[in-house]
């Protein structure tokens, strides 16, 4: 057993998604992701910006539903490993009220080569955006708050 | 008549200005559902853009509801 789990990549069976109140470690992250097969790992960090569609802003805060986060997180990062078979991933989200330049989601994949290792990583971030109950308010500058798609797509209803 | 649990989240919270509530009504599917909150609340959102969970179950707006359900309304998300 010894000597198969020193010559053979660790492989998880299941790939985690977790959501935080608290500052995401990113080096603690990197760390958890280290598997003797690993010839690469890539992470995406997204951050708080200063700005939105003109207006300046100061904050965000996060809301999310986690029970259901952890489940369509689960399938996200099941379906990146079908498509592009990865030693590796870790998914944190973080809720609550960020300040600008914190790090409010990290996603990081481990693989034996590059292209799984970016491709992946690529593709859990833009299904993660579109597909798990999390939401995001911004708190302008002005005073004034708005929830990110919420509005837009509010005003595109009158619209119809 | 159908007794359900209705939950809000983000931008439905707060036009309901709870964040649950137990309601009475004739629904047939969690659209019935999603229709008769959005009357009751004032908001314009279509559910076009929206999701809904039953019971902690994703769901499509064309899945019937039964007596007892806890629906969860989601607004449009915006992780990341």
């Amino acid at each position: 057993m010894g000597i198969l789990s020193c010559c053979f990549p660790r492989l998880r069976a299941v790939d985690v998604i977790e959501v935080t109140e608290s500052v995401i470690d990113t080096a603690a992250l990197q760390r958890s992701l280290k598997n003797p097969g690993a010839g690469g790992y890539c992470a995406f960090e997204g951050w708080v910006r200063n700005e939105n569609e003109g207006h300046v802003v100061e904050r965000l805060e996060y809301e999310a539903y986690e029970p259901l986060v952890i489940v369509e997180g689960g399938k996200v990062l099941a379906e990146a490993r079908e498509l592009f078979p990865f030693l590796e991933a870790r998914c944190v989200h973080r809720v609550g009220l960020l300040e600008l330049g914190e790090c409010a989601v990290w996603i990081g994949v481990a693989a034996a080569h590059r292209d799984e290792a970016f491709k992946a990583c690529r593709f859990i971030i833009d299904k993660i955006k579109v597909r798990l109950p999390i939401w995001k308010k911004e708190h302008y500058a002005n005073g004034d708050s708005g929830w990110v798609n919420c509005e837009r797509c509010a005003a595109h209803g009158i619209a119809e | 008549m159908k007794t359900i649990t209705v939950r809000y989240f983000a931008m439905f919270r707060e036009h309901a200005g709870v964040s649950e509530e137990t309601l009475t009504l004739n629904a047939a599917t969690v659209k019935d559902v999603f229709e008769h909150t959005r009357d009751r609340h004032g908001s314009m959102e279509p559910n076009g853009h929206c999701k809904v969970a039953i019971n902690d179950h994703m769901a499509d707006w064309d899945t019937a509801v039964s007596d007892g359900d806890i629906i969860l309304l989601f607004p449009p998300v915006a992780g990341g």
